[in-house]
């Protein structure tokens, strides 16, 4: 293999070195294979294929406004409001994609608490509930490893906004946001043992749903699966995390 | 043996009722038949701490209450959870997309329906595909979420009337819910764990005879409405249980991200079929019933009212019935066979079976490569919400562009509101911390995944 970059279709690819094989997590944004079948001999032609991801969230760059769907309101709103206690857009939100009809902001981590207590209080924005936090795992993606997810909702507007907040896996420590969303409370408990998430100011961050003394934390991409093979006639099928992905 | 140490008083030959000595205290196990040495133990105690359950009946499954008292009024309340995380979330994410459903539908086990349909509404807004949804999908989705509703506010009104002591209104909420039970059985095969829902639409068409089923349903349960409202609007050992018990005002619902029958007996009459509509609620004529009491009294009227409301629609789903098919027309995502009942049990269709073996290698391919590897789902990440018969249940799912979910995230109400339970019943007497867990209805299999 060179490891020279290739050109497919006018595009420059990444050198096959950088496209992460079976087995470990999917490399962004390029994917090589078709069928998941890497480890046996290929006689689909399939092998060679190298896809280009799209990931919005992950991609850098925004979406460009005019966003339509009444979001150019909200983001105009909120723009004003960081105006007025000092902070500048560009400062708190790092970019904007609208996808599918649903608007992210991706905060950065600084700016957060800020931020929410903008969307909470302004009678423009009036995110009234906040619909917990969740977690996500890239762990292809250098520095921004860790993903915190919220999803907002205003009932005075009838509309909804998601924000997200990067962090890195050697620095996961993120402002918590309970004493602006009060229930918040359990929902970073939960990131917190599920992803390792440490939110700093929550008044009681400890483990909820798994057991105090577990190690490790479940829903990262390099916690396994778990799970024994089953025998059944004398064959045996491997538990789920070790058979063929497609993926 | 002559000793001053209260511990003795306890049977020493019983390992699990000794009384241990840890740095908060004293600590004894009630096991039963030993209440005098328990409460002469706890005399003259300032502060005992409770902890009610993970065993206890009236906990709604596995939740663990720990209570704090001064006599019999509970000064701080906090709950345990996590018995039952299952891990289904992690799970998901090592199954494809079709094969998601069937995990998820066993998180809040009492409203399967709305798990499913959450998370597919989640896949068709990944694909692409919300637009295309046959309409009698749709109407089959609606018709299902509705019984559903039905059968899970009649457990929660059937065992929050047990707590209370009110026998006859469990004995009567499970005999309706039995009849719901069936329907389910009748339509998907399951009474429980459906499955039925798919990204797509719904997995089979509706069996002969649903209709006149279901209208036979629709007439007992108006019937019968009424008799729960008979044994407990007005009385008096009910309404003292219950009026002014587990208060939470829409103040204390926003912060705590209260939503469902709990946010709608403050007066706010928000209802995501009505404020958000999916799956064609805006077709449908019904009413989003409040109250302003803010207690475990007005949600009970809100659950009754509400039954009836699914009832209408219910009705009005049957009258929306058209011929037609119930899956995208899309191959790539549809699964390529019906099940049909043979003389060796359910399986897929003799016609099917004939066409991919013996006709069209093309079709065999296509139906291996769809079952095993699945369908792949173009990269992003959405939300997804339904107004279960909690409140809001919401899916983020996030795609990386591959055959399996990246992540698949559900925001549970019952996890949410049971942080309600500290500011419901501190202050209150211990026997209304039963009443007010009740009305918020929590299920531990949404609260812990």
């Amino acid at each position: 293999m060179s490891d020279e970059d290739k050109v497919v279709g006018g595009e420059k690819l990444p050198a096959e070195s950088q496209v992460v094989e079976r087995g470990r997590p999917p490399a962004h944004p390029y994917k090589r294979g078709m069928f998941g079948a890497n480890d046996s001999g290929d006689t689909s032609g399939y092998g060679g294929l190298v896809r280009r991801i799209t990931n919005p969230a992950l991609l850098p760059g925004s979406t460009r406004g005019p966003y339509g769907g009444g979001f150019d309101d909200l983001a105009d709103s909120l723009a004003t409001g960081l105006e007025r206690i000092g902070v500048p857009l560009p400062d708190a939100v790092e970019k904007v994609v609208v996808d599918r009809g649903e608007m992210t902001l991706f905060v950065r981590r600084d700016r957060l608490v800020e931020v929410v207590r903008l969307l909470r209080d302004d009678p423009t924005l009036r995110f009234e509930l906040c619909l917990g936090v969740s977690g996500v795992h890239y762990p292809q993606e250098g520095g921004r490893e860790l993903h915190a997810v919220y999803h907002l909702l205003s009932i005075t507007h009838n509309r909804r906004i998601r924000l997200e907040v990067a962090v890195p896996d050697a620095d996961p420590h993120l402002p918590s946001v309970v004493e602006v969303y009060p229930t918040n409370n359990w929902h970073e408990r939960e990131t917190y043992d599920f992803f390792g998430i440490i939110f700093d100011g929550h008044p009681a961050l400890t483990r909820i749903e798994m057991p105090d003394d577990w190690p490790g934390h479940p829903q990262r991409k390099d916690y396994p699966l778990g799970g024994i093979p089953v025998e059944y006639k004398g064959a045996s099928v491997p538990p789920p995390d070790e058979r063929r992905a497609y993926s | 043996m002559a000793t001053e140490d209260p511990t003795m008083t306890f049977a020493p030959e019983d390992p699990y009722a000794d009384v241990r000595e840890t740095t908060e205290g004293p600590v004894y196990t009630v096991t039963g038949q030993d209440w005098d040495s328990v409460v002469s133990a706890a005399d003259g105690q300032e502060r005992v701490v409770v902890n009610m359950g993970p065993q206890h009946p009236s906990t709604h499954g596995v939740l663990r209450l720990i209570l704090e008292l001064d006599g019999e009024t509970v000064t701080e309340a906090r709950c345990g959870i996590g018995y039952l995380h299952t891990g289904i979330e992690k799970n998901m994410e090592y199954r494809n997309w079709t094969q998601g459903v069937t995990f998820c539908t066993r998180m809040d086990y009492l409203a399967p329906f709305f798990n499913e349909v959450a998370y597919c509404l989640g896949v068709e807004r990944l694909l692409g595909i919300e637009d295309e949804v046959p309409e009698r999908a749709d109407v089959i989705r609606v018709m299902l979420m509705e019984l559903n509703r039905i059968s899970s506010h009649l457990v929660a009104i059937a065992t929050g009337g047990l707590e209370l002591g009110a026998l006859t209104v469990m004995t009567i909420g499970f005999r309706e819910r039995e009849m719901v039970l069936d329907l389910f059985e009748l339509i998907t095969g399951l009474r429980m764990n459906h499955g039925f829902v798919r990204p797509g639409g719904v997995a089979q068409d509706l069996p002969p005879g649903t209709d006149l089923k279901v209208r036979d349903f629709l007439r007992w349960m108006r019937d019968h409405l009424g008799e729960y409202e008979a044994f407990c609007n007005e009385n008096p050992i009910f309404r003292g249980r219950t009026v002014g018990i587990g208060y939470l005002d829409l103040t204390g619902c926003m912060a705590l991200g209260v939503t469902g029958p709990v946010l709608r007996s403050t007066g706010l009459p928000w209802d995501l079929r009505k404020a958000q509509p999916y799956c064609g609620y805006e077709n449908y004529e019904f009413e989003v019933p409040t109250r302003d009491t803010c207690d475990a009294y007005g949600r009970f009227r809100i659950r009754v009212d509400e039954m009836r409301q699914s009832c209408d629609i219910v009705e009005q789903c049957l009258d929306r019935l058209r011929p037609g098919p119930v899956m995208v027309a899309d191959k790539k995502i549809a699964w390529p066979a019906q099940l049909t009942l043979g003389g060796d049990g359910l399986g897929n269709s003799l016609d099917h079976i004939r066409h991919i073996m013996g006709e069209s290698m093309e079709s065999l391919i296509h139906h291996f490569k769809l079952v095993t590897e699945g369908f792949r789902v173009p990269a992003g990440q959405v939300y997804a919400a339904v107004e279960s018969p909690r409140g809001e249940l919401g899916a983020h799912l996030v795609s990386d562009g591959g055959t399996r979910p990246w992540r698949a995230h559900f925001r549970d109400p019952s996890f949410t509101h049971l942080q309600a339970v500290a500011a419901m019943a501190e202050g209150g007497l211990i026997a209304d911390v039963i009443a007010a867990v009740a009305s918020l209805d929590p299920v531990m299999g949404g609260v812990d995944r």
